[in-house]
């Protein structure tokens, strides 16, 4: 079967980068088409309910937060660039978030001086390295498709001597941003600097929910539309040039030029030229991948003594970033508060959960979680989530959240619960350790966009999905 | 005929559409715009789409600069506009 109509871009997947860039190809008049295999949008920051109530995947916090007249900053390029306004996001700013270290604890703001207070009194020795560090930090130009790739530790030691305070500014950095094991490129340190100490942690009133709407009620305007139950079984190309894609194994759709959401590894395995391989190197499959408990509870955090949005909670005196031998690993993890943003502050938008929720993500294995899985008994694979909500309860306690509370809720998705929802391979969160910075591949026509072109996290995605759809089909074009 | 100042509201418009969250009212027509309002490399960007989108103007790559201010929009614009 084929469809006579033919597309000027399809876009493979309607995660955040995907529905980021339809809009803008809908905007500039392109005929594009957005191909989802899920039933629903979001990908890997996504939704669900379950009995009446409404669970967010994705989106402990949105990072990036400025206010509406804080120019060229990147969340309000994005806002611009899809025409949507600040206000609707509905934005409400963290109370404060912690690095909780075996016998330190930093706490941060949405106001850099807090930090840089904080360091002057635990680590008063650093706190010049600390500055001159945030200067240099503030010059770099990190969205240069053309940095070259230095790992960011290296940079950093020339500014900080104290290695424990070196682990602790890279923990929050590294957990919510980075493919690689233990370190980073230096670019992508300064974009998750920029994001989480610069700018900060904010929360749209509804969650996923509110910011997934603003996008489909732009697409929907601009005449745009999602196909979904629409899995991209082949990327057709001839003489290496985009000829259109095949969806489930069936059906071809034809187009000029593909962008695709799905990862790098995941792209390349779909393309039909069954030579590929032997032409260019596989890329890697990334290794990080999360699993989280979430608990409803009868009374909200700030009642049983935990007022901070976010904790970062680590116990060892090195943050071990990596993918843990055992299941998951128990001695670190984040702990996500959403009643604690700063609702009260500005009276115009609401804590909409009215139940307690607490939200504790560890780093896991994707391997041994997947053959428990596969394995035959299924009971293996029950206990071994019951493990991980034991072991949340314990972080939280030793975090100091009061035991005085009643579970009526709790949920637990593992590293295979992402990969059956966003098809990644490995269940990874952000992607390969191979990125196509540029987006370009070796095939005319094909380009990636959201998180292996590099950018990631929710405001990091459709900031690669715009650049991404600006940069080769819009501009390309003229 | 456009006059001037049809073709300086019809920039506005699209310049109003683009920074959504930026008072355009009070903008100065001989300061760069860059300097009054939130646009930068990509917004310029989407003046010169926009331009194409609605009205059929195209506006090659070396003469962006030439939409560096108001005036230099509407001197460098309406000549276009009336071909
Ligand atoms: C537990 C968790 C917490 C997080 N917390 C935060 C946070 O607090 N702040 C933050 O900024 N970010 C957070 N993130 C990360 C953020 O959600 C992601 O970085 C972002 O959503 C990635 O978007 P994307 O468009 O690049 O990719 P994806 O969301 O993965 O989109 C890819 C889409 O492609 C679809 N697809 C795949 N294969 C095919 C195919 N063959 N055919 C058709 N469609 C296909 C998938 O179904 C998916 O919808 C979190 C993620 C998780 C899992």
């Amino acid at each position: 079967m084929s469809s006579s109509e033919k597309y000027d871009c399809i876009v493979i997947g309607a995660g955040m980068s995907g529905l980021a860039s339809g809009i803008r190809l809908a905007m500039y008049d392109k005929k594009v088409l957005i191909l989802e295999r899920h039933t629903i949008s979001g990908g890997l920051n996504s939704y669900y309910a379950r009995g009446k109530r409404k669970f967010d995947v994705g989106l402990h916090a949105l990072t990036n937060f400025v206010g509406p007249k804080d120019k060229g900053k990147p969340f309000n390029k994005l806002m611009k660039q899809l025409r949507i306004p600040y206000d609707d996001f509905k934005l409400s700013p963290q109370n404060y978030s912690l690095i909780s270290f075996p016998d330190k604890k930093l706490k941060f703001t949405n106001d850099i001086n807090c930090l840089v207070q904080e360091i002057n009194e635990l680590f008063p020795d650093q706190v010049d390295g600390f500055i001159n560090l945030l200067n240099h930090v503030k010059n770099f130009d990190e969205v240069n498709l053309n940095n070259e790739t230095v790992m960011a530790k290296t940079v950093v030691r020339h500014f900080i001597s104290n290695e424990s305070l070196v682990e602790m500014i890279f923990c929050p950095l590294l957990i919510y941003g980075s493919a690689w094991e233990n370190d980073m490129d230096f670019s992508q340190f300064v974009i998750m600097f920029k994001s989480i100490f610069l700018e900060g942690f904010s929360r749209p009133e509804g969650g996923v929910r509110t910011i997934i709407n603003l996008l489909h009620q732009k697409l929907e305007s601009l005449g745009a539309s999602i196909r979904y139950k629409a899995c991209v079984s082949k990327i057709l190309t001839e003489n290496n040039k985009i000829i259109g894609v095949e969806i489930n194994d069936n059906e071809i759709i034809y187009c000029d030029k593909i962008l695709s959401s799905m990862g790098l590894p995941e792209t390349f395995d779909v393309v039909n030229d069954s030579d590929f391989f032997k032409k260019y190197p596989k890329p890697n499959i990334g290794k990080l991948t999360f699993c989280e408990s979430i608990l409803i509870t009868d009374k909200k955090p700030k009642e049983l003594g935990i007022d901070a949005t976010i904790i970062f909670y680590n116990n060892r005196p090195e943050y071990l970033y990596q993918s843990p031998t055992t299941l998951f690993d128990r001695e670190s993890g984040v702990l996500c508060f959403p009643n604690n943003f700063n609702y009260q502050n500005n009276n115009t938008y609401n804590d909409d959960y009215s139940e307690g929720v607490l939200r504790v993500t560890n780093i896991a294995n994707f391997e041994l979680w997947n053959q428990l899985k596969m394995g035959p008994n299924k009971e293996q694979y029950l206990e071994a989530k019951e493990q991980v909500f034991l072991n949340a309860k314990k972080i939280l306690s030793a975090s100091g959240l009061n035991q005085d509370y009643q579970i009526l809720f709790k949920d637990i998705f593992t590293p295979t619960t992402i990969k059956r929802y966003t098809s990644h391979y490995g269940g990874v969160v952000y992607g390969s350790s191979d990125k196509s910075r540029n987006g370009k591949t070796p095939i005319d026509g094909l380009f990636i966009c959201g998180t292996d072109q590099g950018f990631l996290g929710i405001v990091g995605s459709m900031l690669s999905g715009i650049s991404m759809a600006n940069l080769h089909v819009l501009q390309g074009d003229s | 005929m456009l006059t001037n100042t049809e073709v300086r509201s019809k920039v506005l418009d699209i310049i109003a559409d683009i920074a959504l969250d930026d008072d355009v009212t009070g903008i100065s027509d001989e300061i760069a715009l860059r300097e009054q309002l939130d646009l930068d490399s990509m917004d310029f960007l989407d003046i010169v789409m926009e331009l194409k989108k609605r009205h059929k103007i195209e506006v090659p790559q070396e003469d962006y600069p030439r939409l560096a201010t108001m005036q230099s929009c509407v001197d460098y614009l309406a000549p276009k506009f009336n071909q």
